[in-house]
């Protein structure tokens, strides 16, 4: 089942004409870099296909099936560039990870969470252990697609390696599509397949 | 002439309430020490967590009021007292920081970069600072939302360069931005410090403090390990054990990371706290380790590398 951006164009209000007639397809376990200078749209494209905003033209489908038709968790699953403003800053993270269903303790393992992280608040971790919590959340059964959007921009170099390095394993066991976005051109001949510019 | 900051033996610690009533002091940065001259970039780079930020919020006198602060910060000579870092703050010691979220969500760009002056002058001043950037008049009338993570950040750095500055402290100021727009970024770092500012520039980007820094120290939960020239790097002089695995840990250079995670505040035991992750350790990194000279730089390592082995 692949995903696809047909045709698609979005405009937001005020700013104009952002995305026009893009099209773009993920096959299941293939991993498409995404790169573009910033501005561009690619934050845009990534909300576009995770089903965050509706294309003013065109449409995403999945499977061959508009991605607005599938019920409950969607298969197809965004990893924000700032993690600290995709968790609710008044939960704890035992419980934001949770949000999409139960996290198996060995992917938590993975990604080195310390179970003493489990008890703070999103503001008393840094960037790099909030997003593998986010990403940990993310990898919830039933997800199909990834949208990787900067993911590592804010680690350092160590970490980055670390959390690729377990994302890539997770992805190529479950032959997950990846959408990677990146202004790191070495990070990116690294990781992906294939390389889009937008 | 001289040094802009001088920092000597700074540590800041927290101090934490556990279960109502039991008070405990973290430690979160430890004997730091730097210099940066007039004119020079000096870069700081951590990994996330290592306490980074905080020696910007501590320069600034913006720490938490939980927390405390030892040691001796010199600004141009003098000490840098909090009464004198708040008069200087926003005018000569400025700070580039670190998230989008620092810029007021209700408040359009515009106002945010005039500081609330409303004159034409301020006006005229605003579009200059944002074109300089790169970015057009249009974008004065839009709200943090409607920004990009790159426009948003070039904002950011358009709201600190407006007040020339002696002094520009940049936290994180790149992440997100594509290679062009970084390189810009870091141009206008090097144009701020040609006209005689320094400019400590604190990031966990090895890479992007080397293309413009003439000194990189290195820092590793809460401490500094290592003191380097940039061009120490590529020449494979480098000194710490952390330093070399970062430098392995990137994309280019191979893209092998070690494992383990850098100890939070209050978890590092005595000693190195690199010790149990590191290859060349021994007994004796438990005991104190001191700062000392090693081929021209400064490491924090009783076995480094070119130096003796365990």
């Amino acid at each position: 089942m692949s995903l696809e951006a047909k045709h698609i164009s979005f405009r937001y209000r005020k700013k104009g004409t952002v995305l026009e007639d893009i099209s773009l397809t993920v096959e299941p376990g293939e991993r498409v870099g995404l790169a573009g200078p910033s501005g561009r749209g690619k934050t845009t494209l990534c909300k576009l296909l995770a089903g965050y905003q509706r294309p003013a033209k065109g449409q995403v489908l999945l499977d061959g099936k508009p991605l607005g038709e599938y019920r409950g968790l969607c298969p197809v699953q965004m990893i924000w560039q700032h993690p600290e403003t995709a968790v609710d800053p008044l939960l704890r993270l035992k419980d934001s990870v949770h949000e999409a269903g139960p996290v198996d303790q060995s992917l938590l393992d993975a990604f080195h969470i310390q179970p003493g992280w489990l008890e703070r608040y999103p503001a008393e971790l840094s960037g790099g252990e909030l997003q593998r919590f986010c990403i940990a959340r993310a990898l919830a059964p039933g997800v199909k697609y990834l949208l990787c959007d900067e993911v590592t921009a804010m680690l350092d170099p160590i970490t980055q390696a670390q959390i690729w390095n377990v994302l890539l394993e997770a992805a190529q066991a479950r032959r997950l599509g990846l959408l990677i976005v990146s202004h790191d051109s070495a990070l990116l001949e690294r990781l992906c397949t294939r390389i889009q510019p937008l | 002439m001289e040094p802009v900051l001088e920092v000597k033996d700074l540590s800041i610690s927290f101090t934490q309430y556990q279960g109502g009533t039991r008070c405990r002091v973290l430690p979160v940065i430890r004997r730091l020490s730097l210099t940066i001259e007039a004119g020079q970039v000096v870069a700081v780079v951590g990994s996330s967590g290592s306490g980074k930020s905080l020696l910007a919020h501590g320069i600034l006198g913006i720490l938490p009021y939980n927390s405390h602060m030892e040691g001796e910060l010199r600004y141009r000579g003098e000490p840098l007292t909090p009464r004198r870092a708040e008069r200087l703050r926003g005018r000569e010691i400025v700070l580039v920081p670190q998230g989008v979220t620092y810029l007021d969500p209700l408040m359009k760009v515009g106002p945010q970069l005039r500081g609330g002056r409303r004159d034409v002058q301020a006006k005229r001043q605003s579009r200059e600072v944002l074109a300089r950037y790169g970015l057009g008049p249009e974008t004065e009338e839009r709200y943090p939302f409607e920004l990009s993570g790159g426009m948003a950040r070039r904002v950011l750095i358009a709201t600190a360069a407006a007040q020339s500055p002696r002094l520009l402290i940049a936290d994180e100021p790149t992440p997100g931005l594509d290679a062009r727009a970084a390189g810009r970024i870091l141009g206008h770092f090097q144009e701020i410090a040609q006209q005689g500012a320094g400019v400590l520039l604190i990031t966990h980007d090895l890479e992007l403090a080397l293309t413009i820094a003439q000194k990189v120290a290195v820092f590793y939960a809460g401490e500094t390990v290592e003191e380097a020239a940039a061009e120490d790097f590529a020449a494979g002089r480098l000194r710490h054990p952390y330093t070399n695995a970062l430098w392995n840990a990137l994309p280019q250079n191979g893209f092998t990371p070690i494992p383990g995670s850098q100890p939070w505040p209050g978890e590092e035991g005595s000693g190195c706290p690199f010790a149990p992750r590191c290859p060349r350790r021994s007994a004796a990194c438990a005991g104190d380790i001191p700062w000392r000279i090693v081929n021209g730089g400064q490491v924090r390592c009783l076995y480094p590398e070119g130096g003796e082995k365990p």
